[in-house]
């Protein structure tokens, strides 16, 4: 879809003509009041139950679509976008500026997490829906939850955030610099102009998954999953993939580069490096949660995700709380680290459906 | 809390003593809430703005799909999470005897509610006496049943232990009833020494103020500090 209406962003810049690629399922009411936003993490995309054009795998979170599921298309009209930034289908660096008739490469605007989700009203608009019956997301979707109940609070009814934190911390800017650096240092990756030399960065791209990738897992699900053991028999004495868990990233960083954009990386860990929800209000979170009235929100964590920990979790129930607003809380139990969100979970499951259940229930929903 | 947390449960006795006290339409933290059910009788029959602690998941989860707000945490800990007032009412049902830190708890029940209630085993009880004097074993009762290796009960207190320690923390007794399995709460005077003996259970309703008074308590239909200021919760 394109949304006529220029783009505002937080750096100042404008946007004109933006694209946003999302899908739907299920169908709106008459009273267009069962509508539930999907939010995507970093290298997510709209693809939340369909099949991913490039790996032709289920969607993201396809486990949690179906009737009878969390989200029931029977029942809710969901929907799911591509982030701002990002490289399948909405407008991002990899696409064509308008005044150029180019790729924009690094002359795209630096984006935030607000700019995402200022776009992602706009397709709400568009689609002509008020008020959002769910808004719901993990990790960076969490993240635009968290971001849409700061600027949007009259539009949600409710929202779930899932394995999300309010601030990127320390130790998270680190390690996307880190997948930074590795892209920018890779001489295909030319100055980010890549794609009008007709070159693609996909080592150093691959690298930062790796390294992403493990901030993803959890040391014992490694440790579970790949030991010590080793792809053949015995040491190579040399630096071939001997241990399976290397094998294991290189495998996860060379499927990357075939789905992923090099700069949509470079823009979106930059967005999420940028995202402190509370900085613009004094600091003070609860500020930030001042509209949300008595709005049922719901937080979850993971015990082993050590990418965004309870604490994080934590500290946005308590501002939430603070801002009077409906807040429960679950840390799931659970050995996978970060990504247990989009793993088989069955506590995040039932929770997930009976409080979407309740919810659509307040509202006079089925 | 899980059943474990909340072994001794009086029926449901203390449940309608709860919902007598507490007033319509009041701000209400039910601290080990369980699957929701007092919170969920609570908003029912009162139309409370409830809130729950859980301890476990499979709790939190039962009543969030019973549309009810529960964060998962226990009362040792988590209490912090509420700001200061934020509640008119904060219950503990059973189980101050089963938290790291009894004092604690009480003190942050009335620093984030204006009113506590809480109910507990009477260590004090003829039953729990006896069952002492005569066996020479920790008492084993049908309020307290698991062996001592395995309790959750790790502070019990008599009657006249709690009047004590409201004391001490400068909490004022509102109202005191007796509990016993399948008989009504009964109203009475926590600081006279035959209750001591004769209540099973007990169930206070605390407030912030001068030491307990000797009468016996009435629940006061204002609260000591109506001048409170408008606070987070709406």
């Amino acid at each position: 879809m394109r949304i006529e209406r220029p783009l505002r962003l937080d750096s100042g810049a404008r946007l004109e003509q933006v694209e946003i690629a999302f899908e739907t399922y299920g169908r709106l009411n008459a009273e267009k009041s069962n509508a539930i936003l999907v939010c995507h993490a970093l290298t997510g995309d709209h693809h939340l139950a369909s099949a991913h054009p490039v790996t032709g795998k289920r969607g993201w979170w396809d486990r949690m679509v179906g009737v009878g599921r969390p989200l029931d298309p029977e029942r809710h009209f969901i929907i799911c976008s591509n982030v701002l930034g990002g490289c399948m289908g909405s407008t991002g660096p990899s696409s064509i500026n308008p005044e150029t008739g180019e790729p924009f490469g690094l002359s795209f605007p630096v984006i935030t997490i607000a700019d995402m989700v200022r776009a992602q009203a706009m397709l709400v608009d568009e689609l002509g829906i008020e008020t959002l019956l769910c808004v719901i997301g993990g990790s960076m979707g969490g993240m635009q939850v968290l971001q849409w109940a700061a600027d949007y609070p009259e539009r949600l009814f409710s929202a779930v955030c899932i394995a999300a934190t309010a601030r990127h911390s320390a130790q998270n800017i680190a390690f996307h610099e880190v997948g930074r650096q590795a892209i920018m240092a890779d001489p295909d990756w030319r100055g980010g102009d890549y794609a009008r030399q007709g070159a693609r960065p996909q080592k150093g791209l691959a690298v930062a998954r790796m390294a992403a990738h493990i901030t993803y897992l959890s040391e014992a699900a490694l440790q579970r999953k790949f030991g010590r053991e080793l792809q053949r028999d015995g040491l190579s004495w040399g630096f071939d993939a001997d241990f399976q868990v290397e094998s294991y990233l290189r495998y996860q960083g060379a499927a990357f580069v075939d789905r992923f954009d090099a700069n949509s990386y470079l823009y979106i860990t930059r967005a999420m490096d940028y995202f402190d929800l509370a900085a613009p209000h004094g600091g003070v979170l609860a500020e930030a949660f001042r509209g949300l009235k008595s709005t049922p929100f719901f937080v979850m964590s993971f015990t082993s995700d050590w990418l965004y920990p309870t604490p994080e979790s934590r500290t946005v129930v308590r501002a939430l709380n603070a801002a009077g607003a409906k807040a429960s809380f679950v840390e799931v139990e659970s050995d996978k680290g970060h990504d247990a969100f989009l793993l088989d979970e069955p506590v995040m499951d039932a929770a997930l459906h009976g409080f979407l259940g309740s919810v659509a229930a307040s509202r006079g929903l089925p | 809390m899980s059943e474990e947390r909340r072994p001794d449960q009086p029926a449901r006795e203390d449940f309608r003593e709860i919902l007598r006290l507490v007033r319509p339409g009041a701000r209400v933290l039910d601290v080990g809430c369980g699957e929701g059910d007092l919170l969920e009788l609570l908003v029912r029959e009162k139309g409370v703005d409830g809130r729950g602690i859980e301890i476990s998941a499979a709790g939190v989860s039962a009543c969030l799909s019973r549309g009810l707000a529960v964060m998962q945490g226990d009362a040792d800990r988590d209490l912090a999470e509420f700001p200061a007032r934020a509640f008119d009412y904060a219950i503990l049902s059973q189980t101050l005897q089963a938290v790291r830190e009894p004092r604690t708890v009480l003190a942050n029940l009335l620093r984030l509610a204006d009113r506590a209630i809480v109910s507990f085993p009477n260590f004090g009880h003829w039953r729990v006496r006896t069952a002492l004097a005569i066996s020479g074993r920790m008492p084993n009762t049908r309020v307290l049943r698991d062996p001592w290796w395995s309790t959750p009960n790790i502070h019990l207190c008599t009657l006249r232990d709690f009047t004590d320690l409201c004391a001490d923390l400068d909490l004022r007794i509102e109202a005191a009833a007796a509990l016993s399995a399948g008989r009504p709460a009964r109203s009475m005077n926590p600081v006279a020494a035959l209750e001591n003996w004769r209540a099973e259970s007990a169930l206070f309703m605390l407030s912030r103020g001068r030491p307990p008074v000797a009468a016996p308590v009435e629940p006061t239909p204002e609260s000591p500090s109506a001048t409170r200021t408008p606070d987070l919760f709406g």
